[in-house]
Order: structure tokens, then sequence, then C-alpha cells
């Protein structure tokens, strides 16, 4: 037998893909690795070794910027985990309901946000929360609490909760999708059968379905992780790169953006940027490896 | 029937719940449009009211039409969305062709290597990718957000895609192998038209970030003559702060390409988000 032929097409169909994944993607992020392990001096880039990540965690200047975004993000994370996801949740619950009327306009009504810019979010959310326009008091005077109206956006401690409130009013379509898309394949028989053990309505929901979805939100909560730790538009969009009051809406993201691109009277370094990103991209691989080895090889999947 | 699920007391409430939540999503963007057709002292006193024949005024709209070049800006996201989704599907389809049709070394490897790219984003490389963008020149070009955009979709493209391939039927490619069709031909004319479907899908996951991405437009193409639209309302509306009818008026404009487009699309997106193609 000959040798088989070599196989161009294959070579033909692969290339373009592999070429622009890795001249685009891949070799630019090793790139921006090895970027962080240099600094300029004097007009030239030297070899500093792990000089830049010993400033970010460790000189008092940079450290406390660095840990003050890293908190915030975490905390940016944890809302979402405890708002958006189970409001996504117990959307698709009440949508997957059989013979629900309506059920399609309200789904296409409620993923509206998430079509949105995140210019237009910040924005529009900005003018609702603004004391000078006076949506948001009016709107809390008509159920009696007008009193807890304050310009959340402008105070320190409230600004990152809120935004936070708003990404959740943009995305919780998605996490509402997904769960809606996983509750659909649960068979009926196994609905009937619970029904005629005697579970049914909530006790179905809580015994039935969740055990059965709980790997669509184990996927739900590494994208939201992965999603959250790259963020920047909305806080950009609504407080600017300085991300005000006083960085307390800073989070990894503006914060990267501000060290390698430089904003007002700070000049760029690329190096510190590239240092961020690194520490940005150890978070995320982390997050990664912590569900695909962690979570979703000991979660219990249920043959249906 | 069972009459503990069909309780119509749970149905009214379960109604509410969803009106409720309905209302909360659309209030927002209702807000923005309404008062974007109201002149100045009307947005104020009465923020909530629709604009009436007294109220009404195309004012803002007036200014941001002579201030800002908003057909060039959509232009441009349309020029950046249309060529990066193009190049996604073609090169995203013939990769998952090669993938998912011949089996030769290093193809588990490979199909690995390009799936790193749906977890990890792109963002993280930005220096380097900014650096490369000055290098080649491509800095204020177009083509720096295409190219960025192409490689942060073709991960999913590649995977979801994939996944379809497999279904189609060998008999179908193997009678074209005996008609003497080349394996070009194969892709092109039989297996391509086959898995349309998930080419849609794969666009309409792809098209709504593109379209509305701040970063890469910020970082790469900031210039008058290459700003998409969401770099654009975000410049023009950071210069008007305080003129609240235009500020209104750009967002509307803003929003509505994108409900258009939701409007067209909306079936198609979610048909692909609850078909189960990114579990």
């Amino acid at each position: 037998m000959n040798k088989p032929r070599f196989r161009w097409h294959i070579l033909v169909f692969l290339a373009p893909a592999v070429i622009v994944y890795t001249a685009v993607m891949i070799f630019p992020l090793f790139n921006t690795l090895r970027l962080a392990l240099y600094s300029r001096i004097d007009q030239e880039r030297v070899f500093v070794g792990l000089e830049n990540f010993r400033t970010l965690f460790f000189d008092p200047i940079w450290a406390e910027q660095f840990w003050n975004a890293l908190g915030n993000n975490f905390w940016f994370f944890v809302i979402h985990m405890l708002v958006q996801n189970p409001i996504g949740i117990a959307l698709a619950a009440l949508l997957s309901h059989p013979r629900l009327r309506f059920a399609a306009l309200y789904r296409s009504a409620i993923f509206i946000p998430t079509i949105l810019s995140f210019v237009i979010v910040g924005f529009a959310w900005k003018l609702i929360l603004s004391p000078i326009w006076g949506i948001a008091p009016t709107m809390l005077d008509w159920v009696g609490l007008k009193s807890l109206f304050a310009p959340w956006l402008g105070k320190e401690e409230y600004a990152l909760t809120t935004l936070a409130l708003v990404s959740v009013w943009q995305f919780v379509g998605i996490p509402m999708m997904l769960i809606y898309a996983a509750l659909l394949t649960i068979p009926e028989e196994i609905l009937e059968a619970g029904e005629v053990d005697g579970i049914t309505g909530m006790s179905a929901f809580w015994k039935i379905k969740l055990p059965l979805i709980l790997p669509s939100i184990g996927i739900i909560s590494i994208l939201t992780f992965v999603g959250n730790f790259n963020a920047f538009d909305l806080i950009y969009a609504a407080q600017g790169a300085l991300a005000g009051p006083d960085f307390s809406t800073d989070i990894l993201g503006t914060f990267m953006y501000r060290t390698f691109f430089g904003f007002q009277l700070q000049l760029g370094d690329p190096h510190m940027g590239s240092a961020i990103a690194g520490a940005m991209f150890a978070i995320i691989l982390i997050g990664v490896c912590i569900y695909l080895f962690g979570i979703q090889t000991r979660m219990r999947r249920y043959q249906l | 029937m069972n009459k503990a699920r069909h309780n119509p007391f749970n149905t009214a409430l379960m109604h509410g719940a969803l009106i409720l939540y309905t209302l909360i999503a659309l209030f927002p963007v209702f807000i923005i449009l309404i008062n974007s057709f109201k002149e100045r002292r009307a947005i104020f006193r009465e923020p909530m009211a629709l604009p009436n024949a007294e109220s009404f005024s195309t004012i803002g709209y007036e200014t941001v039409m002579r201030q800002g070049d908003f057909f060039l800006y959509v232009q441009n996201s349309l020029i950046v969305t249309v060529a990066s989704l193009f190049f996604i599907l073609l090169f995203g389809a013939m990769a998952a062709y090669a993938l998912s049709e011949y089996r030769f070394r290093g193809n588990m490897l490979m199909g690995l290597y390009l799936a790193l790219g749906i977890m990890i984003p792109i963002r993280i490389g930005t220096v380097a990718i900014l650096e490369m963008m000055v290098a080649t020149g491509l800095v204020n070009t177009l083509w720096a957000l295409i190219l960025v955009y192409t490689a942060q979709g073709l991960p999913l493209a590649v995977f979801i895609l994939s996944e379809f391939m497999r279904q189609v039927s060998d008999d179908l490619k193997n009678a074209g192998r005996i008609d003497g069709l080349s394996e070009y031909t194969i892709f092109f004319r039989l297996v391509l038209p086959l898995v349309r479907p998930a080419m849609a899908t794969v666009a309409v996951f792809n098209m709504i970030p593109i379209w509305n991405d701040l970063w890469f437009p910020l970082i790469l193409a900031p210039a008058e003559e290459t700003k998409t639209l969401t770099l654009g309302s975000q410049v023009f509306i950071g210069q008007f702060v305080t003129d609240w009818n235009a500020v209104l008026s750009a967002l509307s404009m803003a929003i509505l390409p994108v409900l258009i487009l939701y409007m067209i699309f909306s079936r198609q997106l979610i048909r692909g988000l609850t078909s189960g193609a990114v579990k």
C-alpha cells in the first residue's frame, strides 16, 4: 500500500481560523504575560522579572489600588451571584410553567436590557437615579419610601452596589434563558411521577427540578465569574475611568485601563498594565479550574 | 388534568410577578424614549408624562444631528459587525468541518486549543494587541476591530458548529465524493446549507457583544472617522452632559438600531439560547 497522500484540504480548512486565532488572541495573551516581566527604564525596555508584580502587590500606592479593585470586583461578583442568578432562576421557573399564556412575550421583553450596550444602560440609570431629574425619588414617593432616597451613585458606600444592581438588571436575561432551556428538557413523566407521590408546586421545584438543573446553574456561575472579572464598560460609562467617587467603584478592568492607557495626569504604563492583566488572567484561570475540576466533575448528572 | 397545577389563583400570581418584572425591565428604556421627544422644561416638570402637543419637541435630535456624526458611527458599527460575523462564520465553519469530518493526528489537540478561547477573555491580551496593531499600522482602522472580534468569536463558533456538523449524514457526503465532487465543493455546496440554522445561532450570539463593545473601539480605534456607535454615543454624551435634550436623544438613537435588530432576530436568538447550543 502507498502511504496516503497528504490531505491539503484539511490544512486549507483549518488555516484561516487557526492563524487569526493564534495571531490575534493566543499570541497577544502570552505576549502580554511576557511584557509584565519588563519595565521601561530610560526609554529602554528592561527585563525585571517579577518586579512589577511585587510593586503591584506590596508597594503601598499600587497595592492599595489593586486590593481595592480586587475587593470591589469580588463584591460585584457576589451581588451577581446573590441577586442576578436567583431572579433569573425564578423567572425561568415561572416561564417554563406549562400552558402559561404570553410566555414568549414576557421572555422577549425581559431580555431587552441584555441587548442594550453598557453605554446606554449606564447613562440611562445615571439619569434615572439622578437627584436633579427626580425620577427615582418620585417613584419611591409612590410607595411611600421617599426617605430612603439618596444620590446612590455619588455616595462611596452605595455606588458599587448600585452599579452591580444595574448590571444585574441588564444581564438577568442570560441566566433566565439558560435555566429556561434546562427546565424544558425535564421530561413530563418525571414531574407526573412526582405528582403521583404528592410532590407538586413549590416542592416539585425544590425537590425535582432544581437538582436536575444544577449543572446549568454551574455553567451560569462560571460565565458570571468570567464576565464580572473582566467587566469594564458599565463602570467606565457611568463613572468614568477614575471609577469615582474616590475609586469606590474601581474594578480590575477600570484599574487596568487607567494604568496602561493613562488618564488625565497619570502617564500610561503598558508594563504595569500587563501585570494587572496577568493577575486577572490568574484569577480567571483559578476560577475556571475550580469549576472544571472541583465542581463540574463532582456534580451529579442525571440521565434523562 | 391535575388541579394542583392549574389553580387560577396561582396563575394570576405568576402573571403578576412576570408583569412586574417586565415593567422593571422596560421602564428605563421607556422613560428615556418618551422624554427624548419633550422640551426641556417638560422633561423636568413631568418626567413620567407622555409627550403631548404642548411639550413635544425634537430639539434634542436636532442638536445630535448637528453635532455628532451619527450616521458615520452607525455605518462603522455595521461594517465592523457584518465583516466580523462573516469571517467568524466562514473561518469557524471551515475549521469546524475539518475537525468534525476528518480524522488526522492532532485532531483532539487542535479542538482543545481552539476551545481554550471560550473561557479566556481576549481583553487580557489588550496591551500586546495594541502594540501589535501599532506596529502593523492598523490602529484607528476598522480592520483592527474586525480582526479582534473575529479572533474572539472563533472559539465558540468552532465549538458549536462542529457539534452540528457531526450530525450531517455521512451518506450525503460520500455520495458527493462518488460523484467526483472535491472536498471544497462538498463543504460549500452540501454541508454549509445544512448547518445554516446553527450558523444563524452563532451569528446572533456574536452580533450583540460586537455591536455593544466599548473596550476595543476605545483603545484600538478612537479616531473620529472610525468611531463605532457605542463609542460615539459615549463620547457625545460625555460632552453634552448638561444638555438633557441632546443626551436623551442620543441615548434613544443608540437604542433604536439595537431594538430593530432584536425585533428581527429575537426568535433566532431565543431559539439559539434555548436549544442548548451553549451547554
